[in-house]
This record gives C-alpha cells, sequence and structure tokens, in this order.
C-alpha cells in the first residue's frame, strides 16, 4: 500500500514538472477541458433533472403532514441537491464516463508503446499526458457541478408542476427561504477535490498498466472503483470539516 | 558512435544481459540478433533509457548516459529517433500530426517550417499526400513508413529500430531495410537494430552481435557469418533445411 501511494505521489510530482513548451501543453488543457466538460454535459443533464425531480418528490411524500409548510421540501430538496446530489452523484457518473475513458486511452498508449515513444523524444510523458487531465479534471467538474445544481433544481420544479404534489410557488418560496451561501462553497470544494480524484487515481492506473488489452480493461475498472472509493471517503471528510 | 559497457540487467531474479560490450560506429547498420528471449529489446530499452541497467553504462559520444538526470538526457533524447515494434504512431493525431509533434516541442519552425520538414521526411519515406490520414488508416508498411519519418523529422544522430520487419511481407521488409540503410549511409547516422530477420541480417548487416542466453556470443559482419563456427550462431541463422542449403552452396 506505501509502495503505490509512494509511487502515484512521485507520478503527480512528475506530471508538474516545468513543460517543454507551455503552448504545446495549453492546448492538451483546452482538449482535456472540452473532452472532460462539454463531453460529459449530456449525461450529467440526464441524471442531475432526475435526481432533483425524485428528491423533491420523496421529500414531499415524506413531509405529508399539515403541520409542516409545503415550501420546507423545497429547502430540503435544495439544500440536498446543493451539497450532495449534485457534487457527489456527478462525480460517481464522471467516474464512469471520464476515469475510465482516462485509464483506458493513458492503458493502451503504454501497452502500445507510445509512451515509451514520447520518453524517447526527452517528452516528460506525465507532464504531457497526465497534468493537462488533472488541470480539466479540476476546472471543468466544479463548472459541471454548479450547472448539475442548477438542473437538478430545475428537475424539483418541473417534478412539481407535472405532478402536482407541491405548488410550485410554495416550491420557489421553499428554495429561497433560509438560503447559506457556505453550501455553494462545500459544494464546490468538493467538486475540486473529486475532480483531482478521478484524473488522477485513473491516470495513475492507466500509466503503470503492463500486459495487453485485457490489462487495459483491468485497469480501467480498478481507477473507476478506487476513484468512486476515495470520492466517498473525500465527500465525508470535506462535509465533516467543513460543516 | 555509441559505446556500451558491461551492461547488466536483472528483473526480479532472472538475469536478462551479463555484461555486454559493444561500439555502434557512426554511417552503419548495426545489428542486435538472438533468439527469443536472448535480451535483445532489453539490451535496445537499456540502451536508450526505457530500462535502467542494473550495471555497466552507456555513452554517445563519449558522454556518460546512464547516470544522466531527466533533464540531463533531454539534449540527447532530441538526437535520437525511435522506430519502434508496433510503430507506437500516436492514435489520436494524422500523420502528419506524429511527424511534426516533436518539432512542436522542440524546435522554434514556424508552423509552415514544420509542414514542410513532415512533407519532406514523408516524400523520404515515399508516402506523400499521406498526411491527413490517421494511423487506423494505415497498412503495416505504412505505418512503418510513418515511425520512420518521425524518427527522423528532427534530424537524428542516432537511430533505434526495435523489429522493424515484424508483421511484413517479405517484400515491404526488404523496402524498409534498404529506407534504413539509406538514411544511414545518407546522413551518417549510428544506427541500432534489434532483429532476427535473416534478409535484414544479410541484407543491411553491416555489424553484427549474436546475443545467446544475456550474453554476447559473437561479433562480426554479413560476410563473416557464413563462415563462423560459432556453434549457438550457426543454430539460429541456419536452422532451417533452406538455410542450410543456401549456407552449403556459399
Amino acid at each position: 500500500m506505501f509502495h503505490t501511494l509512494g509511487r502515484y505521489i512521485l507520478l503527480i510530482q512528475l506530471s508538474f514538472r516545468k513543460p517543454e513548451k507551455f503552448k504545446v501543453y495549453w492546448a492538451e488543457v483546452m482538449r482535456e477541458m472540452v473532452s472532460i466538460g462539454v463531453g460529459s454535459m449530456g449525461i450529467i443533464s440526464i441524471i442531475s433533472v432526475f435526481i432533483g425531480a425524485v428528491a423533491t418528490i420523496q421529500v414531499a411524500f415524506q413531509l405529508a403532514s399539515p403541520l409542516v409548510p409545503k415550501s420546507t421540501a423545497g429547502s430540503i430538496a435544495r439544500d440536498s441537491t446543493i451539497l450532495e446530489f449534485s457534487p457527489t452523484i456527478s462525480a460517481l457518473v464522471l467516474a464512469g464516463r471520464v476515469g475510465s475513458s482516462i485509464a483506458s486511452q493513458i492503458g493502451t498508449m503504454r501497452v502500445t508503446e507510445q509512451i515509451d515513444a514520447l520518453e524517447i523524444m526527452g517528452v516528460n510523458a506525465p507532464g504531457y499526458l497526465i497534468a493537462p487531465k488533472i488541470i480539466a479534471g479540476i476546472v471543468m467538474v466544479p463548472l459541471l457541478v454548479i450547472y448539475s445544481m442548477v438542473l437538478g433544481i430545475l428537475g424539483g420544479y418541473l417534478a412539481c408542476a407535472i405532478t402536482g404534489s407541491i405548488p410550485t410557488s410554495d416550491y420557489i418560496m421553499g428554495l429561497r427561504d433560509g438560503f447559506n451561501p457556505l453550501i455553494i462553497q462545500v459544494a464546490l470544494v468538493k467538486a475540486l477535490c473529486f475532480g483531482f480524484i478521478i484524473t488522477s487515481i485513473c491516470a495513475y492506473q492507466g500509466f503503470y498498466t503492463s500486459g495487453g488489452a485485457l490489462e487495459v480493461g483491468q485497469s480501467a475498472t480498478t481507477g473507476v472503483v478506487y476513484s468512486c472509493i476515495f470520492i466517498l471517503f473525500a465527500d465525508l471528510v470535506v462535509t465533516s470539516v467543513m460543516l | 558512435m555509441i559505446e556500451i559497457k558491461d551492461i547488466y540487467k536483472t528483473f526480479g531474479e532472472n538475469e536478462v544481459l551479463k555484461g555486454i560490450s559493444a561500439v555502434f560506429e557512426s554511417g552503419k547498420n548495426n545489428l542486435i540478433i538472438g533468439g527469443s528471449g536472448s535480451g535483445k529489446t532489453t539490451l535496445l530499452k537499456c540502451i536508450v533509457g526505457l530500462h535502467e541497467p542494473t550495471k555497466g553504462n552507456v555513452h554517445f559520444d563519449g558522454q556518460e548516459f546512464t547516470s544522466m538526470s531527466f533533464e540531463e538526457r533531454v539534449p540527447i533524447r532530441k538526437e535520437i529517433g525511435m522506430l519502434f515494434q508496433n510503430s507506437a504512431l500516436f492514435d489520436s493525431m494524422t500523420v502528419e500530426e506524429n511527424i511534426m509533434f516533436p518539432l512542436n516541442l522542440f524546435s522554434e519552425m514556424s508552423k509552415s517550417e514544420k509542414q514542410d520538414r513532415a512533407n519532406f521526411c514523408l516524400g523520404r519515406v515515399n508516402l506523400k499526400d499521406k498526411n491527413k490520414l490517421f494511423p487506423a488508416e494505415l497498412s503495416g508498411g505504412m505505418k512503418k513508413r510513418v515511425g520512420i519519418a518521425r524518427a527522423i523529422a528532427m534530424e537524428p544522430k542516432y537511430l533505434f529500430v526495435d523489429e522493424p520487419n515484424s508483421g511484413l511481407d517479405p517484400k515491404t521488409s526488404i523496402v524498409i531495410d534498404e529506407l534504413i540503410n539509406e538514411l544511414t549511409q545518407e546522413y551518417k547516422i549510428t544506427t541500432v537494430i534489434v532483429t532476427h530477420d535473416m534478409n535484414s541480417v544479410m541484407g543491411i548487416g553491416d555489424h553484427i552481435i549474436f546475443l545467446h542466453q544475456g550474453k554476447k556470443a559473437w561479433e562480426g559482419s554479413n560476410k563473416d557469418i557464413a563462415h563462423t563456427d560459432n556453434q549457438e550462431l550457426n543454430d539460429f541463422v541456419f536452422a532451417s533445411k533452406f538455410t542450410q542449403a543456401a549456407k552449403d552452396k556459399l
């Protein structure tokens, strides 16, 4: 375990060495941002709307008491969407979509000697392959989480409008009541950590792949599994420290 | 010129290379031959720094390479071109982008100059008009030629070639061998080729070292190979009845 941890830290350290040519690396960062950010918007849109809708309907069902104002459901749905559902569920989905892609891409480059080719040319392979992905991850995952929050709340509104479980005016009132901006900060700190975890762990798994196609698949699976575990662990740590 | 001195390489308990020394001169095709598992590719990887030798050192024109740090190696690496067994072209880039990749990182050329250089290299390997194709759209022989074009893009002083003929038909193999030979002679490159293709050995083997069980078992040229009394080399080179018959005719 300590061997793996040490190797992971050294790889991340190597990734952030001074680039050979900033312009080339910057182009890679932009490409990765498009791949991670724009490429994930579809799946994030779908899960966010549905999670927001389901959360609102369930909260409305559980608060079916004449003593509790109906707007409370809006407040609870807002807080749970912003604090937990949007960052964590999005990150778990991104671990599957982005993480497996990173691990298999780098793993394939390893087994087909493309990483050796980079090293022979004098290119810092971890820097060229991993750093742009990590930077793109820590920039784009928070943006995707903000996007997810908006769509989650919109999903809740749509659920109210379609099912009539809560009047939409009560839902909107609930969204506005007792809003604490700290929950946005907590969610964004979580998203930043998750972006780093997904990209760095999956890149590590891919970079140290050896063998062939089977091992590339195993690296992708291992990368996603470890990312999910560390996402949940980081979720707990950030929540307990910041709230 | 590349000089390797007393190279040992061990993986766990398995000693793959056992004290190999040799000198590879410029303008010559230096071939490393041997059976499967004899340590050819491991030796090549030790020379270029993809593996660190357990013991021994490598000198590029007198500069001790093995003990250098990553940063210290970069100037020498810029003078190295390598063709990998499976070409190792970057899948996400076109043929032209593959060739321009080292130029983008290490040269101060303008975009048009880099394109001109890429076109020149492609012309040199007879692959004009393939600039915009992706590696997946190329045949095995074409991939090798693009690999050579990328390897010579930075005008290397040292060219390393790992199994250039694997997976190619005999005619394409000869084309690749001739291309490597022409480039070596024309630019006075120090070329080191790992192969077990006997056509390459007899065709372009200016200087050959034969590895057997991790040791250098024989050294000479393609002219000497038919007359050697080294039993291991004879068993390797003249393994088939056809090659044995050809030897008997010499």
